[in-house]
C-alpha cells in the first residue's frame, strides 16, 4: 500500500464524526465609517514602522521618491506613471540581477486597517521576489480599497488564482536578538505607502 | 537520557539567567494582551477557529484529497510520507534529482521533528537556515529552544561570539542592530546561489490548492522566489477547508505568538514561478495515530503560535531545551508522548496544570486537561518511575483511610518539630529552594472537635 492511501485509510478509521464549519458573519462591531477606517489604517502603519502619505497624483508620489533617491539608485515601477524615474518593464530579467534594486514602487489591490497589510498580487510584482529584494519598497493604495478587516479583504480576493500573491504589512523585521526590534532583516528595510485619491 | 527536571535543574542554576528568561516571556504574553483586548470579537475569533479546525479534523481524509487535487491542476508535485524516514528521504531524492548539494530552509518545526538537518549532512547535503533565530541556534549546533522565537534563550553577548567566530564580525560586538545587518549579508549571498529552496506551511488550503507562508524576515520568500525549486514541508493537520477561513486564523496567529496585528509577510503560493519546480510533501509522522485518541486529537488544531509557551510559569523559569523535544512547552508536552510515550513520559508531569495554556491558545485547545489525562495513561501504561508511582500509592491508601491519615499526620508534626533535619535535608524534594514551614499544633479535625464542645 502506498503511503498516500496508508494515511488515508489511517484517517478515515480514526477521524470523528463530521462536525460543521462555523459561520464566519462578526458578531456586530461597533460601525466605523470610511473616515474612521482610514486613520485606523494608517495609524497602524506607522505602529508597525511604516511610513505613510495621502498623494492626490503621480507626481506628488515622484516628488516624494526622487527626494530620498537619488540615480545612480535602481528604481523599479509597476505603475507606467513613473516610467521616467522607474524601470517599467523588468520581466524577463533573471531575478538575481534584481539583487540591486534600491526601490521598488508597486500597486497594492487593497488595504487593511486593522493590521496595516496591504495584498499585493503577483501580477503587480514585476517579479516575485521584487517586493522582498529590494532595499526599500514603496505601496500605492487607492483609498477606496482600505477595508476594516480581514473578512473583507478575503471577500474581495475571492477564489482569484493570481499564481503568488502576498500579504505585506511594514518593513521586513526581525527580533530574534534578546527581543530588540530591528528593521531590514532579510527583505526591505523601509516601506512607504502612499494613499493616493 | 536526563528527564526535564534534571534539565531544568541545570537550568535553574544561573538565577540570573533564569529571571531574565521568565521575565522576556513575560513581556510577550503582554504584548498578546494588549493586541487581544484591542479586538471585541476575540473570543468570538477563537471560537470560531476552534471550529474550524474541529471540522478539519473531522474529515481531514476528504480535504487532503482535495488539496492534493488542486494543487496538482496548480502545476505542484505534491508527495505523502507516512513518517519521518520517508520524508527525509523524499526531499533527498529532490536534491539529488537537481544535482543540488546545498539548500536554504526558512523556519519549518516539521523538519525539525523529522531531524532533516541531520539526515541531509549525512548525505552530504549542506543546509543553512535562514530565518535569523534559526540561523543562530544552527551556529551554535542547539536545536530551537522555542517555535516562534528559536534562540530566546541566549544573551546578545553570546550570538555576538558566534557571529565573531563565524561571520567576522568585531569580537565583542553584542549590538542586535550590528549582528542582525551582517546575517542580513552573509544569507543574502546565501539565498542568491542557492538552487533548492525549503520551506514550511503555516496554512494549506483544501479548495484552492495554495499554501501560506508567514514570516517577519521574509527569509521564506527571498529562498523560494529565487530558487529553481522550492519545496515546501507540511504536517497533515495545516490544511483548512477554504481560503476565507484564512481571514480567522491569519487574525488569531500573530496577535497571540508576538502581540504584532500580523506578520510581515502573508505569502500564498498558489502556482510555481514559470520555470520553477514547486513540491509540497504532506507527512503523518504518527498525527492519524494521535487522531485516533479522542483525548488527545484536539492537540492537532495547533497552528503554532507558542503563546502557550510564553505564559508558562514551567516553561519560562526551565527553559525550552529542558523538555528535550522539538516542540516544547505545554503544547509539546501533549504532542510528545504520542511519538514516543516512553521517551516523553516525564513531559505532562513538567505542569503546575494552572491552565494559562488553555486560556491563552487562540484555538482553543484543552491543553492542561490534556496534561492531566496523560498523566494517567502514562502511569497506567507503566511509564512512571517506580518511586513516583509507589509514592503515589502510597499517599493514595493515606488519604482513602481516616484512621491511617490521622496518624500519619501526627506523626508527621511530632518529627518536623522534634527532628526537623528528617525533612529539611536535600533528600526531601520539597526542601529545595525553600524553608519548610512550621508544624502546625494540631490537625484542623483535632481543632474542630475540640472547639465544636464550646458551641
Amino acid at each position: 500500500m502506498s503511503s498516500k492511501n496508508s494515511i488515508l485509510t489511517a484517517l478515515k478509521a480514526n477521524q470523528p464524526d463530521l462536525l460543521p464549519l462555523p459561520s464566519l458573519a462578526v458578531p456586530a462591531a461597533e460601525p466605523f465609517s470610511a473616515k474612521d477606517i482610514i486613520e485606523k489604517f494608517k495609524t497602524t502603519i506607522v505602529t508597525i514602522g511604516s511610513r505613510v502619505f495621502d498623494v492626490n497624483n503621480f507626481d506628488q508620489i515622484r516628488e516624494i521618491v526622487v527626494q530620498q533617491f537619488i540615480p545612480p539608485a535602481r528604481i523599479v515601477s509597476s505603475l507606467g506613471e513613473l516610467s521616467d524615474i522607474a524601470e517599467t518593464n523588468i520581466a524577463d530579467v533573471n531575478p538575481h540581477l534584481l539583487e540591486n534594486i534600491e526601490l521598488a514602487v508597486l500597486k497594492a489591490q487593497l488595504g487593511v486597517a486593522e493590521n496595516g497589510a496591504l495584498w499585493v498580487p503577483e501580477a503587480n510584482m514585476m517579479q516575485r521576489v521584487v517586493p522582498f529584494i529590494c532595499q526599500h519598497l514603496a505601496l500605492v493604495v487607492n483609498r477606496k480599497d482600505i477595508l476594516a478587516n480581514m473578512h473583507q479583504a478575503y471577500e474581495i480576493l475571492g477564489n482569484s488564482n493570481t499564481g503568488f500573491g502576498a500579504f505585506i504589512a511594514g518593513p521586513s523585521k526581525t527580533a530574534d536578538i534578546e527581543q530588540s526590534l530591528v528593521l531590514g532583516a532579510h527583505g526591505p528595510r523601509s516601506l512607504t505607502v502612499f494613499i493616493w485619491g | 537520557m536526563r528527564d526535564h527536571a534534571a534539565l531544568s535543574e541545570e537550568f535553574n542554576k544561573d538565577e540570573a539567567r533564569v529571571d531574565w528568561h521568565d521575565e522576556t516571556l513575560w513581556f510577550i504574553r503582554q504584548k498578546r494582551d494588549r493586541a487581544v483586548h484591542s479586538i471585541p470579537e476575540w473570543e468570538w475569533l477563537r471560537e470560531t477557529g476552534s471550529q474550524i479546525k474541529n471540522n478539519v479534523l473531522s474529515n481531514l481524509s476528504a480535504y487532503l484529497e482535495q488539496f492534493e487535487a488542486n494543487a496538482l491542476k496548480n502545476g505542484i508535485h505534491v508527495h505523502w510520507a507516512a513518517d519521518a524516514q520517508e520524508h527525509n528521504e523524499i526531499v533527498l531524492s529532490i536534491m539529488k534529482r537537481h544535482q543540488a548539494d546545498r539548500m536554504v530552509k526558512s523556519k519549518s518545526m516539521l523538519t525539525e521533528e523529522c531531524h532533516l538537518n541531520d539526515f541531509l549532512a549525512k548525505n552530504g547535503v549542506e543546509v543553512i537556515d535562514s530565518d535569523l533565530g534559526e540561523r543562530i541556534v544552527q551556529l551554535a549546533k542547539e536545536p530551537p529552544s522555542h517555535i516562534v522565537l528559536p534562540c530566546i534563550h541566549k544573551k546578545k553577548e553570546e550570538i555576538g561570539d558566534l557571529f565573531h567566530e563565524h561571520l567576522g564580525t568585531a569580537a565583542g560586538e553584542a549590538d542586535p542592530q550590528v549582528l542582525t545587518e551582517a546575517a542580513r549579508q552573509h544569507l543574502r549571498d546565501t539565498f542568491l546561489t542557492r538552487k533548492v529552496a525549503l520551506t514550511g506551511v503555516n496554512f494549506a488550503i483544501a479548495e484552492t490548492g495554495e499554501f501560506v507562508v508567514c514570516t517577519n524576515e521574509g527569509n521564506a520568500d527571498m529562498g523560494a522566489h529565487l530558487s529553481d525549486v522550492h519545496i515546501a514541508c507540511m504536517g497533515i493537520e495545516k490544511i483548512i477547508p477554504e481560503r476565507k477561513h484564512l481571514s480567522v486564523f491569519l487574525r488569531l496567529l500573530t496577535r497571540s505568538a508576538t502581540g504584532q496585528p500580523i506578520t510581515t509577510y502573508s505569502s500564498h503560493f498558489m502556482k510555481p514561478r514559470e520555470g520553477q519546480e514547486m513540491h509540497i510533501v504532506l507527512v503523518d509522522n504518527g498525527r492519524s495515530r494521535q487522531l485516533g485518541r479522542p483525548d488527545f486529537r484536539n492537540s492537532l488544531k495547533c497552528i503554532r503560535c507558542g503563546s502557550c509557551m510564553n505564559t508558562c510559569p514551567v516553561y519560562r523559569r526551565s527553559g525550552g531545551h529542558s523538555y528535550h523535544t522539538t516542540i516544547a512547552g505545554p503544547i509539546g508536552a501533549i504532542l510528545a508522548p504520542n511519538l514516543d510515550m516512553k521517551d516523553h513520559a516525564d513531559l505532562p508531569f513538567a505542569s503546575t496544570l494552572c491552565g494559562s495554556c488553555s486560556n491563552v491558545c487562540p484555538v482553543k485547545i484543552d491543553i492542561h486537561d490534556q496534561l492531566y489525562k496523560w498523566r494517567q495513561v502514562l502511569v497506567k501504561e507503566g511509564h512512571v518511575d517506580s518511586v513516583k508511582a509507589a509514592g503515589m500509592k502510597a499517599m493514595a491508601y493515606t488519604f482513602a483511610n481516616p484512621s491511617v491519615f490521622e496518624v500519619a499526620g501526627k506523626s508527621g508534626r511530632w518529627f518536623m518539630k522534634n527532628f526537623p533535619s528528617l525533612v529539611s535535608n536535600r533528600l526531601n524534594p520539597w526542601y529545595k529552594e525553600r524553608e519548610m514551614p512550621e508544624p502546625p499544633k494540631e490537625s484542623f479535625r483535632e481543632w474542630y472537635s475540640k472547639n465544636r464542645k464550646k458551641v
